[in-house]
């Protein structure tokens, strides 16, 4: 929509002002609101602490709401998963700066489970893969490096396109798709570790 | 292709992102390989494993309350900008003729838009559990009748599951102030609302697609009825989807 004399407008109908910034929040709140789940997920799944995840996911929203004007698309869930990209990089960087938090981080069920000892012979190509409950697969995802993890949680949780990965996590598709394959590699790794661990 | 390419383009292959040359390329490699085989089986196992366990998040309510609280109200809109143009158009009667021409064709434009972004509002608040449909069934021998006496004209309900769209069921919606029917269907993961409504024209118009927030919409008229089709899915599916049903209600329904 052309905003060539906004400000002028503004001023001879203040009105239609009034209803557009409302109306704005109401098409943020239609369209934000129902991803709220999605968003804490990935919150959850980038910060490895619920608490944290909540805080996160809070500052998110308030953030894409005052950015919402400038949104220009395409989809809309991408857009606010970079946000919380952002948002959760800041917790992070905020974490390695400040000692007693860094230490006393190992609260969360994904910092439980450091094996006590672990298989090393090479696992056969066709072992078949033991199912295994939400809890387990959150945990086996949590232990990723946070480059992998990303990949992981954007492909096979949230099941969004190479392309939108990318424009989330701002690298070019070939990297995505190379950390991916890295990414999968780790995890099954780490899944049939989990399986020869249990009885 | 050696082994190497093969392990990173086979997660490609996977996740449907390989144009049609590369995949045949990967998949010529895979029948001489049984190895690069064998991962390729177990990763698309370990995926489907990872999606049947549910490993999705719950925000907690309390985060939820807190968000909603924290978002400027909702309020009834007393001014719309449809209110405020028609004031103008009808109170300036020294350049009535002049202008009428002209703000018609605004009030046109800017309706579209506002319906069009009241269809997707309707679509997200057909997202949220427990609303998305009114009649569950995938038989639209069950659905067409439940609009009956529901609605002034019962939609077309076409099943399409044949065709990769699987009918769920049928809601009853509200766009423009007015009772409007819905037919949901489902594209593997993703939610297609299609929503009819009776228009004064007969006259049929083809198909546009259009994004509106981040949604797509293919929207076309036929037969004095308005359609949106509505979708996160890609806007090449969400043609397909509608060129579907347009043969099919062709079909159905000849001239």
């Amino acid at each position: 929509m052309p905003r060539i004399g906004r400000s002028t407008i503004e001023k001879a109908t203040p009105v239609t002002a009034v209803d557009d910034d409302l109306d704005q929040a109401r098409r943020f709140r239609d369209a934000a609101m129902p991803l709220l789940d999605d968003v804490y997920t990935l919150a959850r799944y980038l910060l490895r602490d619920a608490n944290d995840a909540e805080d996160a996911v809070q500052e998110c929203y308030l953030r894409a709401l005052k950015h919402f004007h400038s949104y220009r698309g395409p989809a809309f869930k991408p857009w606010l998963f970079a946000i919380l990209r952002n948002v959760c990089n800041a917790e992070h960087a905020r974490r390695a700066t400040s000692p007693t938090t860094a230490i006393d981080d190992r609260h969360d069920e994904a910092e439980r489970a450091a094996p006590l000892w672990q298989e090393t012979e090479a696992t056969p190509e066709v072992q078949l893969l033991r199912r295994f409950d939400a809890a387990t697969i959150r945990r086996l995802v949590a232990e990723l490096e946070p480059a992998f993890r990303e990949a992981i949680v954007l492909r096979e949780i949230h099941h969004l396109s190479y392309r939108e990965i990318a424009d989330i996590v701002a690298a070019p598709v070939g990297t995505v798709m190379s950390r991916l394959s890295r990414a999968r590699a780790l995890l099954r790794a780490a899944w049939t570790a989990e399986q020869e661990r249990m009885p | 292709m050696t082994c190497d390419e093969a392990e990173i383009l086979l997660h490609a292959l996977l996740d449907g992102e390989l144009d049609a040359s590369h995949s045949r390329e990967v998949e010529a490699h895979l029948e001489t390989c049984p190895r690069c085989a064998a991962q390729l089986r177990a990763y698309r196992d370990m995926t489907s494993a990872i999606v049947a366990s549910e490993p999705h998040f719950a925000a907690p309510s309390a985060l939820r309350q807190r968000i909603a609280a924290a978002l400027p109200q909702p309020q009834p809109r007393a001014a719309s900008r449809r209110a405020v143009l028609k004031g103008f158009a009808f109170g300036s009667a020294l350049s009535a003729m002049a202008a009428t021409g002209i703000v018609v064709m605004v009030l046109r434009a800017d309706d579209e838009q506002r319906i069009m972004s009241e269809v997707v509002s309707a679509h997200l608040r057909s997202l949220q559990a427990g609303h998305l449909t009114d009649v569950l069934s995938s038989d639209q021998h069950t659905v067409k009748p439940w609009f009956n006496g529901r609605l002034d004209v019962s939609p077309p309900v076409i099943d399409l599951t044949a065709q990769g769209f699987t009918l769920i069921g049928g809601r009853l919606d509200y766009v423009d102030g007015r009772a409007i029917g819905a037919i949901v269907y489902r594209r593997r993961i993703h939610v297609i609302n299609l929503f009819v409504a009776q228009t004064a024209s007969s006259e049929r118009q083809a198909s546009k697609i259009e994004t509106v927030q981040g949604f797509n919409i293919r929207r076309w008229r036929d037969r004095g009825l308005n359609f949106w089709a509505v979708s996160d899915v890609a806007a090449d599916e969400l043609s397909e989807f509608g060129d579907k049903f347009e043969s099919a209600m062709r079909t159905a329904n000849p001239g």
